[in-house]
C-alpha cells in the first residue's frame, strides 16, 4: 500500500499542509480537503477545463495533475483573484461582457486567461481563440468570453474601459 | 477516475532515476508531463506499483545548440517548444507541430520525452522525430546508447526502451540550406488527435528536390516512414505530378485502425491529402 505523505505548496498565498495518499489528484485535494470548490470537475478526463488552476505559472487541469507533484509549488485558484472585495478585471470582464451563462466553466476560463494576459498582455481576437481553446464552454458561444479577456487586457494595460454589453451599460448609465 | 495505489518517488539526479528503476523493474513507471499515463492510470489501463516523477530531473531540462545538432532535454515542454527562439531559427517545424497537439493545458505538462516515449501511434512527435531524422539518447545502467528515430518505434505502446531506461535527450541534426519542412494534420476539433498527419522534410537544389523525408501519424500501428514515396521525389521537380505520386505511395503502406475518426479508406485517402498538403507547404519553403 502507498504510504500517506504531507505535501506542502503555497494556495493563494498561504502555506498550505495536506495529507495525502500519492494517487489523490490535485482537483480532489483541493475540494474534498481545502474547500477550494471554484475549480470545478467537468469531465474528469482532461478535456474541459473546468478544473484549472495555474501552478508555477502554468495553466493545469487539476484532474490530470497529482498532488504530491505539486510539493513545493505555487497555486492560484480563482478563489486567490479578488482582493480586498475588488473584483479582479477578469472577473469584472466577465460581468460586464456577459461571458458566463451558467457559471460552470467560469473558474476554469478566467484562470486560465490570467496565465494567457500574464504571457501576452495584447493578445488579438484570434490568439485569445487559439490559446483559450482547452476550456470548453456549453452556454455562451465562446463571444462574449473573447470579449470579456479582452475588457480585463485592456483594464490590466491600464486603459479605459467600457462594456460593448447593450444591457450593461444601460445598467451602469 | 481515481487512480491504483502506488508508491511515488521523487528523485533529483539521473542516477538516482537509474538506480529506482534498477530496483524497481518492471513495477516502475516514469512520470513526465503526465497527461497520457495519468489518464490510463485513471481509466486502470495502468496500474504501476512505483511511479518515479522526472520533474525535478535538472539534466532533463534544456535545448541547446550543439555543434551541428540541437540537443533538447527529454522533459523539454511543448509550450517550451512552441516559444524557444533558438528553434524558431533552425527548426522551426517543432513549433508547427507543437502547436498542433492538444490544448494549451495539455502543453504546459506534456513532455517532447513523454509523448515521443508513449509508444502512441496517435502522438504527433514520432512521425516528425523520423522525418528530421532525431537520435534519441537512452540511458539506464549500461550507461547510454543511441537509437534513430527510425528503429525507435516497435509496436503499439512498444518501443525500443527497455524496463531500466530513461530518454534523456533528443538530438536533431540542423537541416542543409536549401531545407524546407511540414506538418499537416487533420483533427476533428482542438484537442483531438490526428484523423491522419504528415510530415514532410525536403531539400532542393537548383529546382531539384535532392533530400526528402516523409513520415505518417495515426495510421499504423506506429508512426510510419514512407520511404518510398520520399524516394520518388529524388532528381525532380516537386510539381503537382510528382506530389500525387509520393501521395498514393505513401498510402500504400497505410494500415489505420477505424475508429470515429473514420474507417480505413477515409484515413488512408486523408493520409494521401495530408501527405500532400505537407509536400506542399515544405517544398514552397525551401526557397532561399
Ligand atoms: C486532451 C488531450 C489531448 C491530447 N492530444 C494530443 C495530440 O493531439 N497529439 C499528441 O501527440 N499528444 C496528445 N496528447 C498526449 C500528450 O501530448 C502527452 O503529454 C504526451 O503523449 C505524453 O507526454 P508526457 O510528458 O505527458 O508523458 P507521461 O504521460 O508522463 O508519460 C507517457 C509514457 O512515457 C513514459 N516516459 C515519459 N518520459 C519518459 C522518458 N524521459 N524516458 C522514458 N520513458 C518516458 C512514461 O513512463 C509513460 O509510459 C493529448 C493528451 C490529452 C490529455
Ligand atoms: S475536469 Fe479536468 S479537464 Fe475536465
Ligand atoms: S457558462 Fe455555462 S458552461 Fe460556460
Amino acid at each position: 500500500m502507498s504510504k500517506k505523505t504531507i505535501v506542502n505548496f503555497k494556495l493563494n498565498g498561504a502555506s498550505t499542509d495536506v495529507m495525502v495518499e500519492p494517487r489523490e489528484l490535485l482537483i480532489h485535494t483541493l475540494r474534498d480537503k481545502l474547500s477550494i470548490t471554484g475549480p470545478h470537475i467537468g469531465c474528469e478526463t482532461s478535456h474541459c477545463g473546468a478544473c484549472t488552476v495555474d501552478i508555477d505559472g502554468a495553466s493545469v487541469k487539476s484532474c490530470t495533475v497529482l498532488t504530491v507533484q505539486c510539493e513545493g509549488s505555487e497555486l492560484l485558484t480563482i478563489e486567490g483573484f479578488a482582493k480586498g472585495g475588488v473584483l479582479h478585471p477578469l472577473q469584472e470582464g466577465f460581468t460586464q461582457e456577459h461571458g458566463l451563462q451558467c457559471g460552470f466553466c467560469t473558474p476554469g476560463m478566467i484562470t486560465r486567461a490570467y496565465r494567457l494576459l500574464q504571457e501576452n498582455p495584447s493578445p488579438t481576437e484570434e490568439d485569445i481563440r487559439f490559446w483559450m481553446a482547452g476550456n470548453l464552454c456549453r452556454c455562451t458561444g465562446y463571444q462574449n468570453i473573447v470579449k470579456a479577456i479582452q475588457y480585463a487586457a485592456a483594464k490590466m494595460r491600464g486603459e479605459t474601459v467600457t462594456t460593448s454589453h447593450p444591457l450593461m451599460a444601460e445598467l451602469s448609465a | 477516475m481515481i487512480p491504483r495505489p502506488f508508491e511515488y518517488h521523487a528523485p533529483t539526479a539521473l542516477p538516482e532515476v537509474i538506480a529506482l528503476l534498477g530496483q524497481y523493474g518492471d513495477e516502475a513507471k516514469l512520470l513526465a508531463g503526465g497527461h497520457s499515463l495519468l489518464p490510463m492510470m485513471k481509466l486502470r489501463f495502468a496500474g504501476p506499483g512505483h511511479l518515479i516523477d522526472l520533474r525535478k530531473v535538472a539534466e532533463l531540462k534544456g535545448i541547446a545548440l550543439v555543434g551541428g545538432e540541437i540537443h533538447i532535454g527529454a522533459m523539454t515542454t511543448e509550450n517550451e517548444l512552441i516559444f524557444s527562439t533558438l528553434l524558431a531559427k533552425h527548426l522551426p517545424l517543432l513549433a508547427e507541430v507543437a502547436r498542433q497537439i492538444a490544448d494549451p493545458q495539455v502543453r504546459y505538462k506534456g513532455t517532447l520525452g513523454g509523448d515521443i516515449s508513449h509508444g502512441d501511434p496517435g502522438n504527433d512527435h514520432p512521425a516528425v522525430m523520423m522525418a528530421m531524422d532525431a537520435t534519441f539518447v537512452l540511458a539506464g545502467a549500461h550507461g547510454e546508447r543511441l537509437v534513430k528515430a527510425s528503429e525507435f518505434f516497435h509496436g503499439l505502446y512498444d518501443t525500443a526502451l527497455t524496463p531500466g531506461e530513461v530518454m534523456t535527450q533528443i538530438r536533431l541534426p540542423l537541416p542543409p540550406a536549401g531545407t524546407g519542412s511540414s506538418y499537416a494534420k487533420l483533427k476533428r476539433k482542438t484537442g483531438d488527435y490526428a484523423t491522419a498527419a504528415a510530415a514532410a522534410v525536403v531539400q532542393v537544389k537548383n529546382s531539384v528536390c535532392v533530400q526528402a523525408r516523409i513520415a505518417l501519424t495515426n495510421v499504423g500501428p506506429t508512426a510510419l516512414l514512407a520511404g518510398d514515396a520520399a524516394a520518388s521525389l529524388v532528381g525532380k521537380t516537386i510539381d503537382e505530378a510528382a506530389i500525387g505520386h509520393a501521395a498514393a505511395l505513401a498510402m500504400k503502406i497505410c494500415d489505420p485502425t477505424p475508429d470515429l475518426r473514420g474507417d480505413e479508406a477515409y484515413k488512408t485517402a486523408m493520409a494521401g491529402q495530408m501527405v500532400e498538403r505537407a509536400l506542399r507547404t515544405a517544398a514552397a519553403r525551401c526557397a532561399i
